[in-house]
């Protein structure tokens, strides 16, 4: 089951999911902390939800303070490249992008990106970690210290 | 000591704190919750004590430095690194930085600014106004354990015969050497500022080879 859990990971990988900065979390996980990037990322999802409905308040408002949208945009890919969510950082790149460019339609069209990338990592994380969690522990811990 | 071990001290905001053993306790700022979890971890894993706070006024308010008269309260609470954002709302990691190299009881804290921005007159202000290293986004365990190394190393140089005031006259020596820094804040003891910015000078060259 640990080579099926390694294969799915492997693959969000591959397909550019994730990043090197998810697994120099996991490089911090020891037998005492054995869930850390688990807990990351649920904080994580906790997190940018609010981001997310935040952006989509101000955007149904109608009023483009493009300030504002890319202030929460930084806020947003800042926390999604510290757990290593690449293509939910691409996106966030592509929407603050749009907000210098002061296009609106860009902006819109791009959030939808993102909460399709978000909501897609989402997934596929929580059925990683699930099926993590029933491989059990790791017989040779991460770090030794 | 295994990691874990003894690292699980969670510090309440307001508590009172005597630190006992010879760890570095560092006092980390940062608005992203996530942001703070991984870097108390890694902090953490770097064997320092650490405390987390969400803003620079709570950084301020927590070292006594917010006019409050608290300050007296947290003598036994020695913070030997800050390691803060740059960009958050209210006061910035830069705000923060000069507030504490504005504070007599506090400017030889070393602070270190983190930022997911690799913006080269941002870093050279920071440095400028007395920042020890620049980091950048997201934090690596390498990059904390180079700055601990470099504290720690600092912090035994203090306790070494040469003493402050030769210091800073070797450090005069050096600043003339190199190009004058600019005075900008309203320091009365102006001298104090120079080590520092010889070290800055030093990392900075090091951050800049290292960003070409």
């Amino acid at each position: 089951m640990q080579r099926q859990v390694a294969l799915i990971k492997q693959s969000l990988f591959d397909q550019g999911y994730l990043d090197e900065q998810f697994m120099e979390l996991e490089e911090l996980q020891d037998d005492v902390n054995p869930n850390f990037v688990e807990e990351v990322a649920t904080l994580y999802f906790k997190d940018s939800a609010r981001l997310i409905n935040s952006i989509d308040q101000a955007l149904e408002r109608g009023s483009f303070d493009f300030n504002r949208l890319d202030n929460y945009m930084h806020q947003f890919k800042g926390s999604s490249t510290s757990i290593g969510a690449s293509k939910v950082k691409t996106e966030c790149t592509m929407f603050r992008e749009y907000c210098r460019m002061g296009n609106a339609e860009g902006c819109l069209r791009t959030f939808q990106q993102v909460k399709k990338e978000h909501a897609t990592l989402r997934k596929k994380l929580e059925h990683y970690f699930q099926l993590a969690r029933q491989a059990g522990p790791k017989e040779t811990a991460r770090r030794s210290k | 000591m295994a990691v874990g071990d003894v690292m699980r001290m969670e510090i309440p905001s307001g508590g009172d704190m005597s630190v006992t053993s010879p760890e570095l306790h560092v006092l980390a700022v940062d608005d992203s919750i996530v942001d703070r979890k991984v870097i108390e971890r890694l902090l953490r894993i770097s064997a320092c004590k650490v405390t987390t706070v969400e803003s620079g006024a709570r950084a301020l308010q927590y070292l006594g430095l917010d006019g409050d008269k608290g300050a007296s309260g947290l003598k036994d609470l020695k913070v030997n690194l800050i390691v803060t954002d740059y960009s958050m709302p209210g006061l910035t990691g830069y705000d923060l930085l000069k507030k504490i190299k504005e504070s007599s009881v506090f400017r030889e804290i070393p602070v270190v600014i983190m930022s997911s921005e690799n913006i080269l007159p941002r870093i050279e202000q920071c440095l400028r106004e007395g920042a020890e290293d620049f980091l950048l986004k997201p934090v690596k365990l390498a990059d904390v354990k180079r700055i601990k190394e470099l504290i720690m190393r600092n912090e035994a140089e203090d306790c070494k015969t040469l003493s402050h005031s030769n210091k800073r006259k070797l450090a005069e020596y050096i600043d003339d050497a190199s190009s004058p820094s600019p005075s900008s804040s309203t320091h009365d003891d102006s001298s104090a500022k120079d080590f520092p910015s010889s070290k800055q000078m030093k990392s900075a060259d090091e951050k800049f080879s290292s960003l070409l």
